[in-house]
């Protein structure tokens, strides 16, 4: 058993090293110093506390996400419609907004209630999914990706049309929301704590609905054998529908914190690709919710970084995509490969 | 409009379809064999980014169309690999490189960004380009767009007038079957693969040296249409003939939205864009509600003569797809 | 063609599936294989047909020893199976599947497949549409295919696995017609099957499989009574059991009807009453299975009520039974019953009636410590599901049913154990029995079967026997009717249902 744990501990690392390797050689190949990158990565995101806070600010709705998704994970479902429910919680966040920002509320309780728009949004959305899955037999990756579309699509209706700026519709986004309406900050750190906490919270929430209820044990056991979770009694098809509820309400609220921490209107590309990052996150963690929050920590510190390169290096910041996402994929095909060489099946 | 104008914008539909055509027929072609290839839309970006930068390097088309085919069998390779031998999820893998292949795209591209490559020229086909109507749109077009057209046929003469194209058939519906009937399913999936990802790859260069000619990195505009090309595949059923037309549809709604833009001023260009997705979702809801369980429940209760009908209807709605599509293959 | 098996051995893990056996047959003959499930004839077939390879052993076709490691090198050298699922491509044509697997060009030759097709076709008296699409054939009609195909392809030996399962009387009857006609032709056809009359009626020399022994090889005319003791070995004591039905009846069946794509079986009745335990005899395939899945509410029936007390079961899903108390056992345990990746203290409390949001993990590893202790299964309350052996896995799937329960559905509860696990698990079982518990088991051990049940139902190509009390029957009785002999006549031969799928 031990020597089973360092030999997977082993191929672990040379995954990491591969995916380094790699990256170096992507590096080379644009003609780029490869220390000078990784040096000027590194310094984008430590070098001062504005690039730290970026970097926490950038892991909140990340962390959202992976919450979510591992959810879906443990469920067996490829819930590839994330981005669609982050989009659909940031225009109900905005349609909240938009509706009280005249009213005689205080500006807290109306970004609390655009909060509960946004999480009743992305929830709605992955029931829609979960509903074409469930009733329609439609494959939750094909019906996820066409309601992506679809939500973007709303999402540019509302911001060219109804919600547009007036006198010039931009696809820029809306109008700016009044800073009453602004999650707020500690001075001139572009960081909420409310955001941090709500992102740390869901991370502690879905670790312990996982690993500690009778509702994240069923929904693992239909992850991972649906026949004999039924016959043991668990209501599948209601369990599968659940995750997506939960799943969409985590990413409605990652798409509040962009509206209300980040972006303050709703802008097309709102949801910055997050979805798609959590679920490279849930597979690099191997869907184990307690690294979670570091890995989404490390992914996001990674993006942050990768501002630098355009800046100092006259290079795409997607290097930090690259970097994310070779790792991931060396270590899936790493321990296809050390089940291949060392488990008999 | 005049008929002339109406002609050319028509004759544009199928020019602009090229590209997602490759990738359908492509992707048409790796997922009879039974494999899922969820890349595409990195794999989309990233041979229009390499064959760009391989046209521009050298000069020459051929190569750079040859590079991008390259590079989408390659990275079909990766996700046939892991599939059969390392067994890991065809759909995790897919994902994976979709999101790394559109990142690798652009940072590798950086360098390419509005520089003038070359691109292709209208070859009007001699003598046929007279013929009325017909000849505007299928003869005044380029060298790619012809091999688009050429290809459906190809594809569809394959798979069901060939006897390897049955045997491809037979893997892709029941690998258990065809091992005894002496396939060696694993081998053939690996060619299928990298020949359905070839084709696809030809999707990119096409963009980047015919359609969209040049290379703009993230405003290209060429990020989403990876997952089109997988969502008219299935809408196509599996079939190229079927598929061709759901790319055409496509292609026409994303026209229709262009021209109704005057007409329609409050609704933005971007949603009629993507009016065709619900469109898909709605199709793919009916071709699969015949499989439904409680379909086939309220369909035992009705009278004998009705649920014929309407199980003919739902058959002839019905895109089954290959029915080991994403399923390793062990020949145990 | 000749086929000789000279000292085939087989084994899978500590299963000798096939112990030493030899076989010579002569071509142009019909060669029967009889033995009951486990005996070792399907082992035999792949062997034969190339699907695993012997670990000792050799195969001579024509006096030639010949290597058969493929299904492809088997029909290569004229050796060609057909699977009781006939291994086709249902949503192809019948002139597809026909054609596909032959080399040739690169065109599928159609035309000259379909005159070939029709002239096999012709001769056998099948009449098939080559244009149909194989998913709206029957079984039978996809059985011709397969022979007409393998014909095509030069096949000089031909294996039938339990072809009679699920075909009409008329296809049979086409069947051994084109089978008598093959032999005739110089073919060597290996007729595996467990239904004596057929065997009987078909073939020019019985073999008898048991246990992976070949223990006997005989020649018409066919003695039943050899047959079946052959096949089930002798007398066997019987145990002491509860005096049966206390007369408080807990369920009743009323003229169950249910079916699947293969069979139907109609008009069962039975009283089930407390404490009891009813054994469901038969081969695989005939519909015991089917008809335990029913009463489990996992399986529509088509007809017929299910009623407890006078509460109409009928119609309601899996879970309303299951909160109802009756409890089913799947015999696949790991694809059906245990959810491979979770330990066992997972699914003690995945099984338990959950007491409020969170689990409470200690509790949980006691009560798993604790069945692990009552039932004596191998295994710590952190050891994952899979990683256990198939006993232990068959003890925990028993530790997971609630207490009490009013009903058990076991489908083959010792398959592939031990002994020791075996006598266990009946104790446990019993134990419940005495609690008031029924219980209703499908078993193809037929010493399980006289050895525990009280009433015993057969089930025989889709007809099921009136419930028949155990103090009448022996072994051979009881081979026999698994054999298809001694069951009353029915009105006419087509008392078999066959289903047509539906288009």
């Amino acid at each position: 058993m031990k020597e089973n744990q360092w030999l997977k501990i082993g191929f672990q690392l040379a995954a990491i090293v591969l995916a380094l390797l790699f990256t170096t050689l992507v590096l080379l190949m644009a003609g780029a110093s490869p220390l000078q990158a990784y040096l000027n990565v590194l310094e984008g995101i430590f070098s001062s506390t504005a690039d730290i806070t970026n970097v926490l600010a950038a892991w909140i709705p990340l962390l959202l996400t992976t919450s979510g998704v591992l959810i879906t994970f443990a469920a067996g479902l490829w819930n590839i419609g994330i981005e669609g429910q982050i989009m659909l919680g940031a225009v109900f966040t905005t349609g909240a907004l938009r509706l009280l920002e005249n009213s005689s509320l205080v500006g807290g309780w109306i970004i609390l209630l655009g909060f509960l728009a946004g999480l009743l949004g992305g929830a709605l959305w992955g029931a829609l999914a979960g509903v074409l899955k469930t009733f329609g037999g439609v494959n939750e990756i094909f019906g996820g990706l066409g309601l992506n579309f679809v939500a973007t699509a709303f999402a540019l209706y509302l911001i060219i049309g109804p919600w547009g700026r007036p006198g010039i519709a931009s696809t820029s986004g809306t109008l700016l929301f009044p800073t009453r309406l602004w999650l707020p900050t500690p001075t001139n750190v572009a960081l909420s704590p409310w955001a941090l906490v709500v992102g740390i919270l869901s991370a502690v929430l879905v670790y312990f609905l996982l690993r500690g209820t009778y509702f994240g044990l069923r929904l693992k056991a239909v992850g991972k054998n649906m026949r004999a979770a039924f016959l043991l009694g668990v209501p599948t098809w209601q369990y599968s529908m659940y995750a997506f509820l939960l799943c969409g309400a985590f990413a409605g609220l990652a798409g509040a914190v962009q509206v209300t921490a980040v972006y303050h209107r709703l802008i097309p590309t709102i949801s910055s690709g997050y979805g798609f990052l959590g679920l490279l996150v849930a597979m690099l963690i191997n869907y184990q919710a307690i690294w979670a929050a570091p890995i989404a920590l490390f992914y996001a510190a990674l993006n942050i970084g990768g501002i630098q390169l355009p800046i100092v290096m006259k290079m795409d910041s997607s290097l930090s995509g690259v970097l994310q996402g070779i790792l991931v994929l060396f270590v899936l095909m790493v321990e296809g490969a050390r089940q291949r060489l060392f488990e008999k099946r | 409009m005049t008929s002339i104008g109406l002609l050319i914008s028509l004759a544009g539909i199928l020019y602009g379809a090229a590209p997602i055509m490759f990738g359908v027929i492509g992707e048409t072609i790796t997922e009879r064999a039974g494999i899922i290839n969820l890349s595409m839309n990195g794999t989309i970006l990233l041979s229009a980014m390499v064959g760009f930068a391989v046209a521009y390097g050298t000069g020459s088309l051929l190569l750079g169309f040859l590079a991008g085919a390259l590079i989408g069998g390659l990275v079909a390779l990766v996700v046939a690999f892991s599939s059969i031998a390392l067994k890991q999820s065809q759909v995790a893998v897919g994902f994976v490189l979709a999101v790394l292949c559109l990142n690798l795209s652009y940072f590798l591209g950086h360098a390419y960004i509005s520089k003038n490559g070359p691109s292709m020229n209208i070859l009007p086909i001699a003598g046929l380009d007279k013929i009325p109507i017909l000849g505007t749109l299928f003869f005044r077009q380029d060298l790619m767009t012809y091999f688009s057209f050429v290809i459906i046929f190809l594809t569809w003469f394959w798979i069901y007038r060939t006897r390897p194209g049955l045997m491809l058939r037979g893997i892709g519906e029941r690998p258990a079957a065809a091992y005894v009937r002496g396939a060696d399913v694993n081998r053939l999936r690996y060619i299928y693969t990298f020949l359905g990802g070839a084709i696809a790859g030809l999707a990119g260069p096409t963009f980047s040296l015919d359609v969209k000619a040049g290379w703009a990195g993230q405003l290209s505009g060429l990020d989403g249409y990876g997952w089109i090309v997988l969502s008219i595949t299935i809408f196509g059923g599996w079939n190229p003939f079927r598929a061709a037309f759901g790319v055409y549809l496509f292609s026409f709604l994303q026209w229709l939205g262009l021209v109704l833009q005057p007409v329609l001023p409050n609704i933005p260009t971007q949603v009629l864009q993507v009016a065709p997705f619900p469109l898909m979702i709605l199709t793919l809801l009916l071709v699969n509600i015949g499989n439904a369980e409680w379909i086939n429940r309220m369909m035992a209760t009705l009278p004998e003569g009705t649920r014929r009908l309407v199980a003919r209807l739902l058959r002839a709605l019905r895109a089954s797809p290959p029915a080991s599509l994403g399923v390793p293959f062990d020949s145990e | 063609m000749n086929v000789e098996l000279k000292d085939i051995h087989k084994t899978f893990g500590a299963v000798h599936a096939n112990a030493g056996i030899s076989m010579d047959i002569p071509g142009g003959t019909i060669q029967g294989i009889l033995g009951e499930n486990g005996a070792g004839k399907s082992t035999l077939m792949k062997i034969l047909s190339g699907f695993i390879r012997a670990d000792q052993g050799e195969i001579l076709l024509d006096g030639h020893p010949v290597s058969i490691h493929s299904p492809a090198d088997a029909i290569r050298n004229g050796v060609g199976m057909l699977h009781q699922d006939p291994l086709d491509f249902p949503p192809l044509r019948v002139i597809d599947n026909f054609i596909l697997g032959r080399s040739g060009g690169l065109l599928p030759g159609e035309g000259a497949a379909l005159q070939d097709f029709k002239k096999l076709a012709g001769q056998f008296g099948f009449s098939l549409d080559p244009q149909a699409y194989v998913d709206s054939l029957t079984v039978g009609e996809r059985q011709q295919l397969e022979i007409l195909r393998l014909i095509w392809l030069g096949a000089r030996v031909l294996i039938f696995d339990e072809p009679t399962t699920g075909i009409s009387a008329q296809q049979k009857v086409k069947l051994f017609a084109a089978l008598r006609l093959l032999a005739k032709q110089g073919m060597t056809v290996l007729f595996v099957s467990h239904k004596l009359e057929d065997v009987e009626g078909l073939c020019d020399s019985v073999v008898v499989l048991r246990q992976g022994y070949l223990v006997g090889s005989v020649k018409p005319p066919y003695d039943t009574h050899q047959l079946v003791e052959m096949m089930f070995g002798k007398e066997v004591t019987l145990g002491a059991r509860s005096a049966g039905c206390a007369g408080e009846v807990a369920f009743s069946l009323r003229n169950l009807a249910v079916e699947d794509y293969r069979l139907h079986i109609g008009e069962i009745n039975l009283d089930i009453c407390h404490g009891e335990v009813i054994g469901l005899a038969g081969m695989e395939g005939s519909g015991q299975a089917l008809f335990l899945r029913a009463v489990a509410g996992l399986v529509r029936t088509v007809g017929g009520q299910i009623l407890r007390g006078d509460r109409d079961l009928t119609g309601r899903n899996y879970h309303f039974y299951k909160r109802g108390g009756v409890a089913f056992l799947p015999a696949s345990r790991l694809e059906e019953g245990l959810v491979a990746g979770l330990n066992l203290t997972e699914h003690v409390i995945l099984a338990e009636e959950a007491t409020g949001f969170s689990i409470n993990w200690e509790k949980g590893r006691q009560l798993a410590q604790s069945r692990i202790t009552e039932f004596n299964i191998h295994g710590t309350p952190v050891n994952t599901v899979e990683s256990l052996s198939g006993g232990n896995q068959q003890r925990t799937l028993l530790a997971l049913m609630r207490v009490p329960l009013d009903l058990m559905l076991l489908e083959h509860p010792t398959r592939g154990l031990d002994i020791e696990s075996t006598i266990y698990i009946w104790n446990k079982l019993k134990e419940r029995c005495q609690q008031g518990t029924s219980i209703l088991f499908v078993s193809s051990d037929l010493d399980e079967i006289l050895q525990y049940s009280d009433r015993v139902l057969v089930f025989f190509s889709g007809r099921v026997t009136p419930p028949l009390d155990v103090s009448t029957l022996t072994t051979e009785k009881l081979g026999e009717l698994i054999g298809g002999m001694g069951w009353p006549e029915s009105k006419n031969e087509a008392s078999v249902h066959e289903r047509k799928p539906v288009a």
